[in-house]
């Protein structure tokens, strides 16, 4: 029950975007369509999940003061393989995430979690605690990605809903990206009160 | 010419945050007065351009020489943890209270995309050292602009009758977004 509460959490009560606020350059800069939303989101979730895994075994060896470069170092390991899979197998939706791929580095979702989470409890809650952190980040990429693309382009993964003059194209585009996750942001906070 | 193409299109067109969206977490986080916006911004513009001085070093003469372009990411990082660390240490020697007022951002410079997003943006655009060092300027007088003047907003709408719901973030983020659409303007100057 515990673990299952460990692997929720990350979908709305701390929901990294909506909730916690957290990894906002990649939650805005990619989402113009649901698809990139996904392929960031399962690639972050990578990271998150191995980078947890690898610092709470690794955690008892780090000397407190080098805590945060090793965990930067480990981290950015995982970035690359990302990367260098991504390049190879799926090189559409790399070009796509461009810049934002090694970036992931700097995402603080996933510092943040090494900190606060992977660095205090055993493998099997930091492996849970990633997966689930990262699925919340992926559903919160694809929701905000889904509605832009509808709204923007009027297809979903790609799929027409309706037909593209009578789309607003300021979704696409940078402004919609803060004008939806403002919103929707607002949406999350009144159900979280209820 | 080349150099104002790079000036123009760094801080107007492209502006690194509001249409690239790098340096998200300082523009939302540091933006609730002007003065403490103006800090983040000489500090974000100091480690910007040595970064970028360093990590265009770092790549031409070790990396691409001994053919390991795929350390990039993990060796870029580390050159820019360490010299956040540097800045943190001179300034707490050399203004204290500014080191006050930034506190906790500081070390968060480390985890700022907008500094690594420019060291890698000034490698695949081929700049030459001048050209990177131009373009790091830019973009960071770019993310001062777009901080300032967002901070500025912020304090404006502190006063404002601002419906319950939206308060606090949501409202902040939209008035970005139309901070975002006014910057659309530019485009298509260069």
């Amino acid at each position: 029950m515990n673990q299952l509460n460990n692997f929720t959490k990350g979908f709305l009560k701390e929901n990294p975007v909506f909730v916690l606020l957290l990894g906002m350059c990649p939650t805005l800069g990619v989402t113009s369509s649901a698809i990139n939303g996904l392929g960031m989101g399962l690639a972050t979730t990578f990271v998150l999940f191995m980078s947890n895994i690898v610092i709470s075994i690794v955690k008892g060896f780090i000397p407190d003061k080098v805590r945060i470069p090793s965990f930067i170092v480990i981290i950015a390991a995982f970035v690359t393989v990302v990367q260098l899979a991504m390049q190879a197998y799926l090189p559409s939706l790399y070009k796509s995430l461009g810049l934002f791929i090694p970036l992931i580095v700097v995402n603080c979702i996933v510092l943040g979690r090494a900190e606060a989470f992977a660095s205090k409890n055993n493998v099997v809650s930091s492996a849970i605690d990633g997966l689930g952190i990262g699925l919340g980040f992926s559903f919160a990429l694809v929701l905000l990605g889904g509605i832009r693309e509808i709204l923007g382009s009027g297809k979903i993964f790609d799929i027409t809903i309706y037909h593209e003059n009578y789309v607003t194209l300021l979704f696409v585009l940078s402004p919609g990206a803060f004008i939806v996750l403002g919103y929707l942001i607002a949406i999350i906070n009144r159900i979280q009160k209820k | 010419m080349n150099y104002l193409v790079i000036v123009i299109g760094a801080i107007l067109v492209n502006n690194i945050v509001l249409m690239q969206f790098l340096g998200i977490c300082p523009f939302l986080g540091v933006s609730k007065k002007v003065s403490t916006g103006i800090g983040m911004t000489g500090a974000v513009a100091f480690v910007m351009i040595l970064a970028t001085i360093v990590t265009y070093l770092i790549q031409n003469y070790i990396l691409d020489k001994f053919g390991l372009g795929y350390l990039q990411t993990i060796v870029f990082i580390l050159i820019i943890a360490a010299l956040v660390q540097m800045v943190e240490i001179i300034l707490k020697k050399v203004s204290p209270p500014l080191y006050q007022a930034l506190g906790i951002f500081l070390p968060l410079i480390t985890t700022n995309c907008a500094i690594l997003g420019v060291a890698i943006l000034t490698i695949q655009k081929e700049f030459n050292l001048l050209e990177g060092v131009v373009f790091a300027t830019s973009n960071a007088i770019g993310f001062g602009l777009a901080l300032i003047i967002f901070s500025g907003i912020r304090e404006h709408l502190d006063l404002q009758d601002v419906p319950k719901g939206l308060k606090g973030t949501p409202i902040a983020l939209i008035a970005a977004g139309i901070l975002a659409m006014a910057f659309m303007g530019f485009s298509g100057l260069v």
